[in-house]
């Protein structure tokens, strides 16, 4: 007993101790899911029982036209987002960044508090927002606009305009907020040297601020690329519940849902969380690569 | 922009004056964007002092006619009937819900990235990796897998189950261990030669000096915690064991007739995370871009 506690505290074991509830978190919880999503999506699982059914829920899948849909309807707007919430919020973080600006807290904070409401929250007050009446604030908008009233919710334009105006409320604060601090990192005599050799306004940003910004850059892709392909809870709440009309707003993580959790299909349900898995890292592999060859450049 | 000052002080009037233009139309901007950001939660705002079948007919506008404004929403809500009992019950379940996280999550992911940063062992980059890869998978995939799990291990319906997977959160163990790669190892030495054990070491002496990276991380996971719904959702059954997200998207039904304690009862569940933003909102803004700048 007293050989264990003197090994319990030496300094050898003490490390191993602290990542001890690591491990089995890795294993319980990360490991042992991921291995048993794999196996099951080569299985068909039915209340009755479980068959091994080799490829046949991937063969499925590429005939199922509502998972092309899914598919498409996410990397639609995965790549919006990226369109939308990378450049601007850039944009504003140069402009919040410099002297012009007064009471800059006050708008920052403004601009963060989306981040601070449940997607349940917000996905209900916007649900009301893009209502088909008249009278639903959006609609009130785009008829003082000359365009007319819209059912938002019903058609795929629109749909998913809404889901992405959802997004952009969201984010747009957020993402400032990150490139405002990759901003603070870098070295203002650079500034100054850029000024002394009569760089403009324009050169300053074009040649200092882009490249210097691109880690923060890289990592505010990365996590706008997986929560844009991951994107499910946002449609949930616009159109309460999984369903939409013509799946317009059907996303993968929305079909994995309506499959394993609606239809109790864990297999099928699997498998497209399979093919997920594989195009997040697969976006990842070449993102780290893209990286790697740009660290050679630098050196 | 920076830099400018000394020029500044030399710029002819005319300079001046179009730096004035570009203050009022920079700062203009930004009190535009502020306004369209702030706009929905405002009109959600208004929206309680009405009634909810109001909602259903005319969706969400901003309609400042303060005449039709009352406190009925808000009377209901706590008034004490069965709707106000459930809703007092969601909001009870999402503090404690939300406590029982951070304390767990900072725990352990404290511990844990201390014993990534303070040794040198063998599996120590290893380990390190393993923290790093976890991040690569969408925990959406997970949630089949994972809620089968829950289901055979007896956790389905529990706070255990809600809480226990998401306990060893990658991002928060990867702040920790920034944070304490700048602390000083020769305390740790200081410390066993005044006798200390490896863990009264971590606990006693580290601890302490860890505790700005306690309260980034404690806004942020609470934050995380109180907003929840995805697993949560899909792991509790029973009405009364239901966190507040939940049990509000429960209320959100085409035909329900509990609009009015949807809007009120929104509003109401921003309160607490709104009021510990103003208080901290420094570390939130800490916590939550520290991993940025590195990348």
């Amino acid at each position: 007993m007293s050989k264990f506690k003197k090994f319990f505290y030496s300094q050898k074991a003490a490390p191993y101790v602290f990542v001890l509830p690591f491990i089995l978190s890795f294993l319980f919880f990360w490991i042992y899911p991921l291995c048993s999503t794999i196996t099951m999506s080569f299985q068909d699982i039915t209340p009755t029982g479980t068959e091994w059914v080799g490829l046949k829920n991937f063969s499925k899948l590429l005939k199922d036209t509502v998972f092309h849909t899914a598919i498409l309807n996410s990397f639609e707007y995965m790549i919006l987002t990226l369109v939308l919430l990378i450049p601007f919020p850039m944009l504003f973080a140069v402009l919040m960044d410099s002297r012009l600006v007064k009471a800059k807290g006050f708008w920052k904070a403004c601009l963060y508090v989306p981040a601070l409401t449940s997607v349940v929250i917000s996905g209900t007050l916007f649900r009301l927002m893009f209502s088909e009446y008249s009278t639903g604030q959006m609609n009130v908008i785009t008829a003082a606009l000359g365009l007319g009233t819209f059912k938002w919710l019903k058609m795929k334009a629109t749909g998913l305009t809404a889901l992405l105006v959802v997004c952009c409320w969201r984010w747009t604060g957020v993402n400032m907020l990150y490139f405002i601090s990759g901003l603070k990192a870098i070295d203002t005599s650079l500034y100054e040297s850029a000024e002394i050799d009569g760089a403009s306004a324009w050169q300053k940003f074009r040649y200092v601020t882009i490249p210097l910004l691109k880690p923060t850059t890289i990592y505010v892709l990365t996590i706008s690329v997986y929560a844009g392909l991951s994107m499910f809870m946002e449609s949930y709440m616009l159109w309460a519940g999984p369903d939409s009309p013509n799946n317009i707003g059907l996303t993968i993580v929305g079909y994995l849902y309506k499959r394993g959790i609606t239809k109790n299909q864990l297999g099928y349900g699997s498998a497209v969380g399979i093919v997920l898995l594989v195009i997040a890292l697969a976006i990842n592999i070449v993102q780290l690569i893209l990286n790697g060859t740009f660290k050679k450049e630098e050196d | 922009m920076a830099g400018t000052s000394s020029v500044n002080e030399k710029a002819e009037g005319g300079m001046k004056a179009k730096r004035t233009v570009l203050t009022v139309l920079a700062t203009g901007w930004f009190a535009i964007l502020s306004a369209i950001i702030v706009f929905p939660l405002l009109a959600g705002l208004i929206a309680s002092f009405r009634p909810g079948t109001e909602l259903i007919r005319k969706g969400l506008s901003i309609d400042l006619d303060f005449s039709t404004m009352t406190l009925a929403n808000y009377k209901y809500l706590f008034g004490g009937n069965a709707d106000s009992q459930k809703y007092m019950m969601w909001y009870k379940n999402s503090l404690i819900l939300t406590a029982v996280s951070v304390v767990l999550t900072l725990f352990i992911c404290y511990i844990v990235a201390y014993g990534l940063t303070m040794y040198n062992y063998k599996l120590k980059n290893f380990l390190f990796f393993i923290v790093i890869a976890t991040m690569m998978v969408p925990f959406e995939i997970l949630i089949l897998p994972l809620y089968k799990e829950m289901i055979s291990l007896n956790l389905i319906d529990t706070m255990a189950g809600v809480v226990l997977p998401g306990v060893c959160g990658a991002s928060t163990i990867f702040f920790f261990r920034q944070y304490m790669t700048g602390l000083p190892k020769e305390l740790l030495d200081a410390g066993r030669i005044d006798g200390a054990t490896e863990y009264g070491i971590c606990f006693k002496i580290m601890m302490p000096i860890t505790k700005p990276a306690f309260a980034a991380m404690s806004i942020l996971c609470a934050m995380g915690a109180w907003n929840n719904v995805l697993w949560p959702m899909l792991v509790f059954r029973s009405a009364e064991k239901f966190t507040l997200p939940i049990g509000l998207n429960t209320l959100l039904t085409p035909y329900g007739n509990n609009y009015d304690v949807l809007i009120a009862g929104s509003m109401f569940g921003i309160i607490p995370v709104f009021i510990v933003f103003l208080c901290f909102q420094r570390y939130f803004i800490d916590g939550m871009t520290a991993g940025a700048v590195k990348g």
